[in-house]
């Protein structure tokens, strides 16, 4: 029992940790907390279903239960949500950043964003649940006692290589040191000469990119609807804020740790109170270290 | 005008008046004190909820039913409302906004979560019916009812208009608009900010389960549908499109809001074929959405914007 949950912990968490990702970034880089970007996740993995629904899922590579078309859906949602991030920046954010308007204006924005975009998922799809793929798997016995399906295996796979292939880029890249600088002062960055609309377009398709990602492997896990992006937003927060705004890193461990207390609540209390664990973890991060696991402290705003 | 229109007509503005009750309510946290309330949903919810258990009579399958008087539901639930939003304000109104926003966010969530799975204390989904209306028993027919309860809301809202108009001209309010503006600048007078922001977020939260309570009283039931976090952005965009700040405007709003989502439903139902009444919902919901973003784009004042406020005193110079 306990070292499944575990494992279903980290394979949600992992998911988490993408989309903590963008919502981190957010935080730090372009300031203000992005209530939609639950929902550029949704618009990822039905995205990838276009695709799939095009070009088929693939036939069954091995013991995962798509092809390589699948792949290809992926990156196909990851630019086309990158870009539509960065589109809804140019139409809402960006206008309201050079605006005077009150810095939590975007907050509220953010909330009207994420209603349209999740309604418009509504009016095109219609309420029901998708499927990529409606091969069956045989779960694996990776550890005795704990299973695993091909699929779920392969997620953890890609996600470790991604954020892998994340850290390098943010660590030696022109663009990475900029977004880091920015996160550290927008004010001494600018003075840098670091050019900010351009760090902000890469943010956002950044975070679309990875957003879009952990949308697909909701969906392979194992189905798409319409409130799949909405019901992660208080985990992607709890693990932003709790491993600290801004940290590529943090953001990854704070999701592991939510999917982790998530999964792991189930032994404890009633399953229908599985998605309030987040708010625990993050109201206790709050109480206790609001500035997070890996987060410089700072002054309160 | 045939019966039926009117009568729809005082139940349409009821809806308003309570609604209009949440709006002033956020008006006061956001619109004058600047804090970020993404729980409303769930403010309502308690206040609804604790005064439906004050005031149903004890059942077999609920566990906690009083059958105590009207009154002392309104009473209870605006305690239970004010003790709820007291704790919270105390572990989250020192960080920065936008963390505020997040842990309301997350409060109306699991409230959501209570009034499904609690079902001993909630009825679960299915809510429960039975909750008494006031004097109910006065009246021939439901409509002279809705026709007192109209009076009665009324009542209601002129009083809190009144008073929150009061307190806002008061020293009390000019500090709270201090803080909003310049937070350091009102510490450095000797102002303690987290307790002017703490003691405005009780008393908007307040309202918000008064609103609840009446709104309950009113149709007789309780249900966790009608507390889905849609209300939230249902009350800003009274807020944002009356113009924060202004409670006039948080009126207003709460009026145009409800006119566009009332016709814009009825507009739906009579054009969209029943098959795609999920379609049809989802339209009404993104009118919201933009409603909310094309104000604060185009409009940010609101439809009135600002009400310059000085005290009365600043004349007699």
């Amino acid at each position: 029992m306990l070292g499944q949950a575990i494992a279903d912990g980290i394979l949600t968490g992992a998911i988490i940790a993408l989309g903590a990702i963008g919502v981190s970034f957010g935080l730090q880089i372009l300031r203000f907390a992005n209530f939609a970007h639950s929902e550029l996740v949704t618009w990822g993995a039905y995205l990838a279903l276009v695709f799939v629904t095009f070009a088929g899922p693939g036939t069954p590579t091995g013991p995962l239960s798509f092809g390589w078309q699948l792949i290809a859906a992926m990156v196909f949602a990851g630019v086309l949500t990158g870009v539509l991030a960065w589109v809804v920046d140019i139409l809402v954010f960006r206008r309201l950043r050079n605006s005077d308007a009150h810095p939590l204006s975007m907050v509220f924005a953010a909330f009207g964003v994420a209603l349209v975009m999740r309604h418009v998922v509504v009016l095109i799809w219609g309420h029901g649940s998708y499927f990529y793929t409606r091969e069956l798997q045989i779960a694996l016995e990776v550890l005795p006692g704990i299973r695993m399906l091909p699929d779920q295996i392969f997620i953890l796979g890609l996600t470790f290589v991604v954020v892998a292939a994340m850290h390098l880029y943010l660590t030696y890249s022109r663009t990475g040191m900029a977004m880091r600088a920015m996160a550290e002062s927008p004010s001494l960055a600018r003075v840098c000469g670091v050019q900010v609309e351009s760090v902000v377009r890469w943010t956002w398709f950044i975070s679309g990119g990875l957003a879009a990602m952990a949308g697909v492997f909701l969906g392979l896990t194992p189905q798409l609807h319409p409130e799949m992006g909405f019901n992660l937003l208080l985990a992607l927060f709890a693990a932003a804020i709790l491993g600290g705004a801004g940290s590529l890193i943090g953001a990854v461990v704070g999701g592991l740790l939510v999917g982790l207390a998530e999964n792991l609540s189930v032994l404890f209390i009633s399953p229908g109170y599985k998605t309030a664990m987040p708010f625990l973890v993050l109201l206790l991060v709050l109480f206790f270290r609001p500035q997070g696991l890996f987060g410089e402290k700072e002054g309160s705003r | 005008m045939s019966m039926g229109l009117v009568s729809y007509g005082v139940f349409f503005l009821s809806v308003v008046l309570i609604l209009g009750i949440v709006a002033l309510g956020l008006n006061l946290q956001w619109g004058y004190t600047g804090l970020f309330n993404a729980g409303i949903a769930g403010f309502y919810a308690i206040g609804a909820y604790t005064h439906s258990i004050i005031t149903t009579p004890p059942r077999a399958d609920l566990i906690a039913n009083m059958g105590l008087p009207w009154v002392v539901g309104i009473a209870g639930a605006m305690a239970v409302t004010a003790l709820a939003a007291w704790i919270i304000g105390l572990a989250t109104i020192r960080l920065r906004g936008d963390y505020l926003a997040i842990s309301t966010f997350g409060i109306a969530v699991t409230i959501q979560l209570v009034t499904l799975n609690f079902e001993a204390l909630t009825g679960g989904s299915q809510g429960f019916t039975g909750i008494p209306r006031p004097l109910y028993g006065m009246f021939g027919s439901p409509f002279a009812f809705n026709l007192f309860y109209f009076a009665l809301l009324l009542a209601v809202v002129a009083l809190v208009y009144w008073g929150l108009e009061r307190i806002l001209r008061s020293p009390w309010g000019r500090v709270l608009k201090a803080v909003r503006e310049d937070e350091t600048a009102a510490i450095a007078l000797g102002k303690s900010a987290i307790s002017f922001r703490l003691q405005s977020f009780v008393i908007g939260s307040t309202l918000m389960g008064l609103a609840g309570a009446l709104y309950v009283s009113f149709i007789g039931f309780v249900s966790p549908f009608d507390f889905l976090p849609i209300v939230t952005f249902q009350i800003w965009a009274m807020v944002i499109v009356g113009g924060s700040g202004n409670n006039k405007g948080a009126l207003l709003g709460a009026l145009t809001v409800w006119l566009i989502w009332a016709s814009s439903g009825v507009a739906i139902t009579k054009l969209v074929p029943p098959a795609h009444a999920a379609q049809g919902g989802a339209i009404q919901v993104i009118l919201i959405g933009l409603m909310l973003v094309l104000a604060l784009l185009f409009r940010p004042r609101g439809l009135i914007g600002e009400e310059t406020m000085v005290s009365r005193h600043a004349d007699e110079r």
